[in-house]
């Protein structure tokens, strides 16, 4: 069936959201994306499904995508007839089993619901409400909106993920998809839709922030009647996964996006450049982009105009300098990823030598969302510069670990202790890393750092693509710098020197210091190779890559000066400057650690206190990591 | 014709030529490494850097790769871009301690030691010269960069002996550091690293070793179709 009038889109939307909503059944819907099928969401979305097969006239069972509370994944929600929708945290098999046993006997089993909803609330503002009438039962459990979790997020890019079935595209237009891509081409010129995106102050997402009309309008003034748009989905930053939960939990709002900046720029080719390492976010793409194609929402004549505009995925290795635009367009060409100088900007010649315009997936989401509501709604979230909201990956040692969306402007203690719910471990805040590893650490003090483009980059730190990896007393910032810049080395193309060899000495310098056999010398040598890198490097890779030890180095002072004059590592992380011992107060002579040491440094009989042996402990920290009754201390030495 | 300004001398220059162009043509002196005038630019020895005035502040670029606009402003000598230099010839010494050029140049800009540890040996500054000569000019393509960081290297495919080489020995004679050597003995021809080995006879035109085997391609029917 082809869509070529607004009220195809009507129609389909009002039957898909009578079937999602007005259920006769029990329905269960499976986060199933790559975070809850790691944790085992596969095995209880077969059970379900076996279930409903069996019972097809009592259950109905759906698969949704990340709705961003990772660490209780799997995620399962369900809803009775006339109820309100419960969420589930941790459901594996075994409990589901439980559950639906539970169900036949009319138990909820409320203890393991985390949260309910009474309204499904839609972008454009309507509301479905799910309940006449709040049972009991329910009324005890927590609603969405009472939960810190949520408290100060606000989803326009994560708007229908974990909410809609992924792999249906009536689903997504259900929850008002495509209509900004009607309004486009029934309503707007190209340059009114350049213009609303620049009125909406919407930067690029990837990481510098550039405007992204004006980025647009340089592709649509440059000459040439073949142009392309790109989607870059080639996210590489330890810790961040924001791209790769859009994609799986609802690609059809990249596509749209894309759509709507094909038009805007005068292209009728695109490319989505997605890493290899994404298999599930791949095949949800294809599946996508096939049902689009089956709509005419893809392909020649778009919709009954005269805009035509196809997709094709095209899949990365998984080279993190992949990510810098002239590296994925030598990628895409079938040439090794290595970045070339600019200018010419690929605005001017990119792809097959063709004007090409490059944004990140999150950008390209944001678009619809911007169509449909305007640009005044957008401009109207966040701060003066920095406008609309931001999705972070929130990891390390916080207690949940989870994707977050928040207006920009949000300062970080709000995220580290409302959303995050504070630090995992008895240790204190230390510091928070953000924008991958060309971005850097912010201290505690300045914890109430308002989260914008600006206020990141005033601190030395980038916005980056959106990973926030906080960091707490038992971490050496040396050791950051270190893990880091191993990442660079390991990741530079190897085409230019300051990069390649620069990083290369620099991390040398780093493991001597790491080592305990750091000169005073070599933090000023550092700073001096630091500004050169930064200097000379071809592509952003380079330039940015000196930041790990920059920012570490301009708030950690002290930490590097103790491991070099000191010989000691504060936070007793660095192996040659630490020493482990058994307490013998603590240790219940358990055997655990005995059983784990790979040199047999640790003796002793069951139930007495273990002996530690120095000259055999080659420091791996095994007996640390499994001691339940925290009886190996991994002490902070100092060399002689 | 644009107008631009070099080290405070206002000139006029020809349109669409790179900043080093402009300078080498008046007078001005840039070092270079990666760059080949039969070649082009490729942009990874960083050793042109130039500062400009750019909307964004004063920043480097690698000269041989910038095209001159209108009322450009470069400083082919400010202290940043010595720093620069200097940063990128120190690193260049530790990496490749038997590469003439390379301490030549350090020593130009006063740098005879480098902080850094030595590797043990090593030639190649990974400019590409070769790689790009063999494929663009050549148009044998028996050699390219494989890997990538500091294990990138210049190989044949499979970094085993390749039957693409037709020993024309480009690569040799565009090298800037002479870490492509090929040996002749007794008239079989080995090219440096991979053992290649190819019977030659001496050509009458370039009095040089050429390898005479009869597949199309080899120098030889080059030659005779030249003839």
């Amino acid at each position: 069936m082809l869509i070529k009038e607004v009220s195809d889109l009507r129609n389909i939307s009002q039957k898909t959201l009578n079937e999602m909503f007005q259920i006769s059944k029990i329905k269960f819907q499976v986060g199933s994306a790559t975070c809850g099928l790691a944790t085992g969401a596969g095995q209880t979305l077969s059970f379900l499904r076996e279930l409903s097969a069996n019972q097809p006239d009592k259950y109905i069972v759906d698969e949704v995508g990340c709705i961003g509370l990772c660490f209780k994944e799997p995620i399962v929600d369900l809803r009775m007839p006339g109820c309100s929708r419960i969420y589930y945290g941790d459901l594996n098999i075994y409990k589901a089993e439980k559950l639906v046993k539970s169900l036949e006997e009319g138990d909820i089993r409320k203890e393991w619901v985390l949260y309910r909803l009474d309204k499904e609330k839609f972008i454009n503002e309507d509301e479905i409400n799910l309940a006449s009438d709040i049972s009991d039962i329910y009324r005890e459990i927590t609603t969405m909106e009472d939960l810190n979790l949520f408290k100060g997020q606000m989803r326009i890019v994560m708007r229908n993920c974990g909410r809609i079935n992924p792999e249906q595209i009536d689903q997504y237009i259900a929850f008002g998809g495509y209509k900004g891509l009607f309004k486009v081409l029934k309503e707007m010129s190209p340059d009114e839709v350049i213009e609303e995106i620049k009125a909406s102050g919407l930067r690029g997402r990837g990481g510098a922030g550039f405007p992204t009309g004006l980025k647009w309008s340089f592709t649509r003034k440059a000459e040439g009647s073949k142009k392309y748009i790109i989607c870059n989905a080639d996210e590489g930053d330890p810790g961040a996964y924001m791209d790769r939960s859009v994609l799986e939990g609802d690609p059809h709002s990249v596509i749209e996006g894309m759509l709507i900046g094909a038009y805007a720029i005068g292209a009728d080719e695109g490319y989505i450049y997605v890493r290899a390492e994404y298999p599930l976010a791949i095949k949800r793409l294809k599946i996508a982009i096939k049902q689009a194609r089956e709509y005419g929402l893809l392909g020649q004549k778009v919709l009954g105009t005269d805009f035509s505009f196809d997709l094709k995925i095209s899949m990365g290795a998984g080279a993190f300098v992949c990510g810098e635009e002239t590296a994925l367009i030598a990628s895409i060409e079938g040439l090794p990823g290595e970045p070339r100088p600019r200018p010419p900007f690929p605005a001017q010649s990119g792809l097959f030598g063709k004007p090409t315009n490059i944004n990140n997936v999150e950008t390209w989401a944001n678009i619809p969302v911007i169509i449909a509501k305007g640009s005044k709604f957008f401009s109207s979230i966040g701060t003066e510069k920095s406008k609309g909201t931001k999705v972070f990956s929130l990891v390390g040692k916080v207690k949940n670990t989870m994707l977050i969306e928040v207006p920009m402007g949000t300062t970080i203690s709000e995220i580290v202790y409302n959303l995050g719910d504070g630090m995992s471990d008895k240790f204190e805040f230390k510091a928070i890393q953000t924008g991958g590893p060309s971005g850097g650490c912010i201290p505690k003090d300045l914890i109430d750092l308002r989260v914008d483009y600006e206020e990141l980059t005033s601190a030395g730190a980038i916005m980056g693509s959106g990973g926030l990896i906080v960091m707490d007393e038992k971490t050496c910032m040396v050791d950051v710098a270190r893990f880091f810049l191993e990442f660079l080395e390991s990741e530079s193309c190897g085409k230019c020197v300051p990069c390649r060899s620069g990083i290369k000495r620099m991390l040398q310098i780093i493991h001597r210091i790491t080592q305990g056999q750091g000169e005073e010398k070599d933090i000023e040598l550092l700073e001096e190779m630091a500004k050169g890198i930064k200097d000379a490097s071809l592509c952003g890779l380079g330039q940015t890559a000196p930041n790990p030890i920059l920012t570490t180095l301009k708030f950690f002072r002290t930490e590097y000066e103790s491991h070099i004059k000191h010989k000691r590592c504060p936070a007793a992380v660095c192996k040659a400057l630490i020493e482990y011992r058994v307490i013998p107060g603590k240790c219940t002579g358990c055997q655990r650690c005995v059983s784990v040491c790979p040199t047999h440094a640790i003796t002793g009989p069951r139930s007495q206190a273990h002996n530690l042996d120095k000259s055999k402990c080659i420091k791996c920290g095994a007996c640390y990591e499994v001691c339940k009754y925290d009886a190996i201390a991994g002490d902070a030495i100092i060399l002689e | 014709m644009v107008n631009i300004n070099i080290n405070g001398q206002d000139l006029t220059v020809r349109e669409n030529c790179t900043i080093l162009e402009a300078a080498l043509i008046n007078g001005f002196y840039i070092p270079t490494l990666c760059y080949h005038e039969a070649l082009g630019f490729y942009g990874a020895c960083r050793i042109c850097v130039v500062e400009i005035a750019a909307p964004r502040g004063q920043i480097l670029v690698a000269s041989c790769a910038y095209p001159v606009s209108e009322g450009l402003i470069v400083k082919t000598d400010s202290e940043r871009v010595i720093n620069a230099r200097k940063l990128i010839l120190e690193l260049l010494l530790a990496d490749c301690p038997d590469a003439e050029i390379i301490k030549i140049m350090a020593a130009r800009y006063g740098l005879i030691e480098t902080r850094f540890p030595p590797e043990e040996e090593g030639k190649c500054i990974l400019c590409g010269i070769c790689v790009r000569a063999c494929h663009n000019l050549v148009g044998a393509g028996a050699i390219s960069l494989i890997k990538r960081g500091k294990n990138k290297a210049v190989s044949p495919p499979y970094e085993s002996v390749t039957s693409a080489c037709i020993s024309c020995g480009t690569c040799e004679t565009m090298c800037p550091t002479r870490a492509i050597d090929i040996k002749v003995f007794d008239r079989i021809k080995s090219l440096h690293e991979y053992e290649g080995r190819f019977h030659t006879q001496r050509c009458n035109i370039c009095s040089k070793y050429h390898v005479d085997n009869e597949k199309p391609g080899s120098v030889n029917n080059w030659i005779e179709e030249l003839q």
